[in-house]
């Protein structure tokens, strides 16, 4: 399988050179192959929307370099989608014209658009919202939106930061099970960033465990589980136990260290 | 709910009443209407709006003449105000290099500019700069004074200005980001993000600037070589010791006021609800 994204030595040093420099990622190495789907899983603050930013090219990296398509990464690129957590829909434009925004910047004829935006639409079941507005909807529906608004310029790697982050728990799990759906659908790439250790083994291929300690990532796991996943396997039990005691030895490590 | 409502309405109407009845109290107490005429006086004036009171024409007339010189100088002003703002609103560079100077007039009154306005314009007119020929066109024309469109269009100025900063520095970064990911350019995110995100703050920016653009009218219609509008009916009617026209004119202004005002009001709270759901 090709290689889709190829990160070489990345770090990054916010302020670097100032008192306040904070180090936040070093020498961060990994690849992502094409329709692979990826969890970054990690504490609070360990870097995880850093490395993500830039992944979609937000944000620059103050050492090493990321490569698409063996391309080096400079700028923000069609096609590299984003899923914010949370607010970023346009609250002015209705949700279909928030679909259709990634289009329009591309200058799709309108058609085109309509069609399209239908198609995602209906896709993610929200026909009967089209014409509301987003502080019209619920969290959930917001992030349906706003996945579709991504996929709909028809991205090859779609990056999601903790975009299920803010709903509840059970809003959460539907939205898990449609985001699968969907990428069954339109196979992309995605690299998905969580702090759930169960968000992850339920999505992921491929789970990367990033540390706070090391700004790095200390350990990537294979998920050789078909899908759908069933939470009473023992398999998913046995990894999710792994997970989060690689967490909890992370933390006390941590603290050994202050 | 019906009855409810009236209450309020009937509620809202003490005061104003309550005001009008101590006004005419005093006005028959003192029973001096060079000083204080009687409410009925003004409701006379109004009753018999169109006639040609002091010389200076009907109240409409008047009225008139103020509204076009604000619509003007306005203009203007918002014209200056807009596009600077939100350069200077997203351009760093556009705001360290503007900020300091345009923050030094901010705080100058629009009358502490009479004097000068004058020296530099005098009585210099529309018509005149514009060469009209001699005749009906240039004699309305010639009641469009430079000054007072400067000074009106001054007094647009900073409130514009200001709130269009304010808000496009407001706009979310997280809407500029997600749609630079969804591949926008650099003008995609003026007209697509940028204008629209900070558009209540502009509404909201039109409205005091249309307020001070107002209040600004009265002090340029006081110029020399004014010679009509509801500015200049009061500062004549005083000269005069008609103390019912200035009243009468004060409430001109009053009203018109709060009526634009409204207006800006309205085309907030029925076009931007969204804004009022951002979290
Ligand atoms: N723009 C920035 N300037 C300075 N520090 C930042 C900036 N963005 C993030 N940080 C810091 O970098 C660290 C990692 O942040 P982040 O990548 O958001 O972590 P995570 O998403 O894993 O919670 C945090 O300590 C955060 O305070
Ligand atoms: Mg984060």
């Amino acid at each position: 399988m090709e290689t889709v994204i190829k990160v070489e030595h990345v770090g990054k040093e916010f302020d670097p050179g100032k008192k306040n420099a904070l180090e936040v990622l070093s020498d961060v190495s990994f690849e992502v192959k094409e329709n692979e789907f990826i969890c970054i899983v990690g504490p609070s603050g360990c870097g995880k929307s850093t490395l993500l930013r830039i992944l979609s090219g937000l944000e620059s990296a103050t050492e090493g370099q990321v490569l698409y398509r063996g391309e080096p990464l400079r700028e923000p690129r069609r096609e590299i989608g984003v899923v914010f957590q949370n607010y970023s829909l346009m609250p002015w434009l209705t949700v279909r014209e928030n679909i259709s925004l990634g289009l329009k910047f591309q200058r799709v004829n309108r058609q085109e658009i309509r069609k399209i935006v239908q198609e995602y639409l209906e896709m993610i079941g929200m026909e009967s919202f089209a014409e509301a507005y987003p502080h019209e909807l619920s969290g959930g529906m917001r992030q349906r939106v706003a996945i579709a608004r991504s996929l709909a310029s028809d991205p090859d790697v779609v990056l999601m930061d903790e975009p299920f982050g803010a709903l509840d728990a059970y809003t959460r799990i539907l939205l898990q099970k449609e985001l699968l759906r969907i990428w069954n659908l339109r196979r992309k790439t995605i690299l998905f960033v969580t702090h759930g250790v169960d968000e992850s083994v339920t999505l992921a291929d491929r789970i990367l465990l990033m540390s706070r300690r090391n700004h790095n990532i200390v350990h990537t796991y294979d998920v050789d589980m078909e899908r759908p996943r069933d939470r009473t396997d023992p398999r998913y039990g046995r990894l999710t136990q792994t997970l989060l005691e690689a967490l909890e030895q992370e933390q006390v490590q941590e603290q050994r260290l202050r | 709910m019906k009855l409810k409502k009236f209450f309020e309405f009937a509620f809202s109407l003490i005061m104003p009443a309550a005001f009008l009845c101590l006004w005419s109290f005093i006005a028959w107490k003192m029973n001096k209407p060079a000083q204080l005429p009687a409410p009925g006086v003004i409701v006379d004036n109004f009753a018999n709006a169109f006639d040609n009171f002091i010389g200076l024409g009907s109240i409409p007339r008047n009225v008139a003449y103020s509204l076009t010189r604000v619509a003007i100088g306005y203009s203007i002003g918002v014209a200056l105000a807009l596009p600077l703002g939100l350069i200077m609103g997203y351009y760093k560079s556009a705001r360290l290099f503007l900020e300091n100077l345009l923050s030094i007039f901010k705080p100058i009154p629009a009358i502490a500019w009479q004097p000068i306005v004058l020296g530099w314009f005098g009585v210099l007119s529309i018509a005149r700069v514009f060469n009209l020929p001699y005749g009906e066109t240039y004699a309305i024309w010639d009641n469009y004074k430079i000054s007072m469109i400067f000074l009106i269009a001054f007094g647009t100025f900073y409130p514009v200005w200001g709130n269009v900063v304010f808000g496009v520095t407001s706009v979310q970064k997280t809407l500029i980001e997600s749609a630079r990911v969804l591949g926008a350019s650099t003008w995609d995110i003026f007209f697509h993000v940028l204008l629209p995100g900070c558009t209540p703050h502009i509404v909201n920016g039109l409205r005091m600037g249309l307020t001070s653009s107002w209040v600004c009218l009265v002090s340029a219609e006081m110029l020399p070589g004014s010679m009509c509008g509801i500015g200049y009916l009061i500062t004549h009617a005083y000269e005069v010791s008609r103390m019912d026209l200035v009243i009468t004119g004060m409430i001109c202004i009053g009203f018109i006021g709060a009526l634009l005002d409204g207006i800006f009001r309205l085309i907030s709270t029925r076009c931007f609800t969204w804004a009022s759901h951002i979290q």
